[in-house]
């Protein structure tokens, strides 16, 4: 090869690594090294003065799966995760649906829609506590009307895992809105008015041309929301703490309660490695298999 | 046979938030016909189209469809078919699924589906190209699975929204035979709507000329073109349009009328033998003859046509003549005249 191709070869090279190495880097700063550290550290026992920290395998994890409470954690996860994904979905769903058709104070309906997603987390649960507090608390001041006696939302076993789903949802729903909104607005207008002269009926477009067309943006959703169902519980801190007795608590709370309130970092740790673990799982699943299927225009 | 025709309006008109979108649109379409609506962006015609699918109710008058009053009917319910100017395929779906949508929508048993299907596209040329989605597709091949989904269902009446806009010029003119062809085999009626004349002209059996919302003239291409009912029509129709010349130019005319005359009638002649003189303003080689352009005060539009390449130098000074015969006589509100 002539010495001017090499060179440019090189130079092409040294260009690519240039551009790369930003986001190589803080990446490898603040992604890649934590989850190795992190690894790492769930593979060694939790040092105390007596006793220094050692390696200890895999035991961190044998007393993760032993622990009912993590269990217990992982149940409510699923749950919660189980609901708020469907649910939200199509709650957004039908609500730009309906905010996308010719309808009076369609602005306000959308700005409506759109101000969960607005309000910081920790002041959606401030608002919701108010709405859940017995006796105080809208919820109990409307059943009263009706003679119902008062309930306490949060702080039975029963329930509180369920009032923090709807808070998700209720949070949730208009941010995905927004995305389906999106969506709507780029399927061109005459696709309705040609199944209109073929017959088809409302119902048999949005099933057999709108829902199709949004399956990119429901893929995209759907990995939002799952991501979501493990990452938002900042709620959780001013909702119920994860009580009563762990009825409503996610994982990440746990994690967190392991690593500050308990001080166990490395069960925190291996935690922290299977929720990573299982999140990679799913959200290749979710991008391999059902983007195969998905129709990008 | 019928005593009434297939498709008619009857003193149509829709408004938009008060504003002018078409008035008084009164028309008879035959059964089998091939009506074109010709007309200039904003006249009016693709609203006139609209309003016989079904996609816009009009705030007045009566639609009647196979002697049906179809005014208020749901578009599904006039059993029609359109073809988009976007075409309007359904972009995740193949192409046989994009035919047989509406057979599938309307219950159409499985085994006639695919009968239909097979025929409809080897009308339309399109066998073999059944698993591709219209985005795999060349801008003819869609425009074609769209004639394929209009014709499928065996609809008699077709409306087609300037169906070759986003074709190119080669290929316009084949699609345009392929449409004429395909309508008279079927025989379907169609009505189409562009505001290209030469396709109206050429495909049409009736052309309604359309302007601000008005029909100005229906009738046969030969009759636009050689009775044109007002000057709108008059410098609408042929190419190059017809020129017109302010009255006091010529003889024996009288005052504020308007003289219309065709390019193909004009002579040019030696100096001081012709009716006119005028100036040449440019000259337009258009291979069997050459199109000169004329300036004169009293006139627009004015151009004569040379067999041949006979290009004329700009600034010359040249003579024309014509016979009176051959000019259209129109008043001063540019109505045409008898005769």
């Amino acid at each position: 090869m002539s010495a001017h191709a090499n060179l440019e070869r090189r130079r092409q090279a040294i260009y690519g690594w240039l551009l790369l190495s930003p986001a190589a880097v803080l990446l490898t700063l603040f992604a890649f090294y934590p989850s190795i550290a992190t690894l790492w550290s769930s593979m060694f026992s939790r040092g105390t003065r007596r006793k220094p920290t050692e390696f200890v395998g895999t035991e961190n994890y044998a007393e993760l799966f032993a622990d009912p409470t993590f269990w217990l954690v992982v149940k409510n996860n699923l749950l919660y995760a189980g609901v708020t994904i469907p649910v939200s979905i199509f709650i957004a769903l039908s609500m730009a649906l309906w905010a996308n058709g010719k309808i009076r104070a369609r602005g306000f309906v959308r700005t409506a829609y759109f101000t969960p997603t607005v309000l910081p987390m920790i002041a959606a649960a401030n608002l919701w506590l108010f709405f859940y507090t017995p006796g105080l608390g809208v919820l109990d001041q409307i059943g009263s009307l009706f003679g119902l006696p008062s309930v306490n939302w949060l702080g039975q076993p029963e329930t509180a895992l369920w009032a923090i789903i709807i808070v998700t949802i209720w949070k949730e729903a208009g941010f995905f809105m927004i995305f389906y909104l999106a969506a709507l607005q780029t399927i061109p207008e005459d696709l309705k008015e040609a199944a209109d002269i073929e017959g088809a009926s409302r119902w048999t477009y949005t099933r057999r041309i709108v829902l199709p067309l949004l399956m990119p943006t429901t893929l995209f959703i759907a990995v939002n929301a799952m991501i979501n169902s493990v990452k938002l519980i900042d709620h959780l801190f001013i909702l119920t703490k994860g009580g009563p007795s762990d009825a409503s608590k996610l994982i990440l709370y746990y994690i967190w309660e392991m690593a500050f309130a308990f001080f166990d970092a490395p069960s925190a740790a291996a935690m922290t490695i299977m929720v990573i673990a299982v999140l990679g799982i799913v959200a290749a699943v979710q991008f391999f298999y059902l983007d195969k299927r998905t129709h990008y225009q | 046979m019928k005593s009434s025709p297939f498709v008619k309006l009857d003193g149509v008109a829709k408004r938009w938030n008060g504003q002018l979108g078409v008035e008084g649109i009164t028309l008879d379409i035959p059964e089998g016909s091939f009506t074109a609506l010709l007309g200039p962006s904003g006249c009016g015609k693709s609203t006139t189209l609209r309003l016989l699918a079904g996609l816009e109710l009009p705030d007045e008058g009566k639609i009647l469809i196979d002697t049906k009053d179809v005014t208020t009917s749901a578009a599904s319910d006039r059993n029609l078919s359109m073809v988009f100017q976007s075409y309007a395929l359904f972009p995740h779906l193949s192409v046989a699924e994009n035919v047989v949508f509406g057979l599938k929508v309307r219950r159409v048993p499985k085994k006639e589906r695919m009968e239909k299907l097979h025929r409809a596209l080897e009308i339309t040329g399109l066998l073999g190209l059944e698993d591709r989605k219209p985005g795999e597709l060349s801008g003819g091949q869609r425009q074609r699975v769209a004639l394929a989904r209009a014709i499928v269902a065996g609809q008699r009446l077709c409306l087609m929204d300037e169906p070759l806009s986003n074709l190119d010029a080669k290929l316009r003119n084949a699609v345009r035979k392929d449409i004429k062809k395909l309508q008279r085999d079927l025989g379907i009626t169609v009505v189409y709507v562009t505001h290209d004349q030469t396709e109206a002209m050429s495909m049409a059996d009736t052309v309604v000329l359309m302007k601000d919302g008005h029909i100005q003239q229906v009738g046969a291409p030969e009759d636009l073109y050689s009775r044109p009912n007002n000057t709108f029509v008059a410098e609408f129709v042929g190419a190059p349009p017809m020129a017109l010349l302010e009255a006091d130019v010529l003889d024996g005319f009288g005052e504020g009328k308007t003289i219309g005359i065709r390019a193909e009638n004009i002579q040019i002649v030696p100096k001081g033998d012709g009716r006119m003189c005028c100036t040449v303003t440019e000259s337009e080689f258009l291979g069997a003859e050459t199109l000169i352009g004329l300036d004169h005060a009293g006139a627009t539009g004015l151009s004569v046509l040379k067999p041949g390449l006979a290009m004329m130098a700009e600034g010359n000074e040249i003579d024309i003549t014509f016979n009176d015969e051959n000019l259209h006589v129109f008043d001063v509100n540019g109505q045409r005249l008898a005769g």
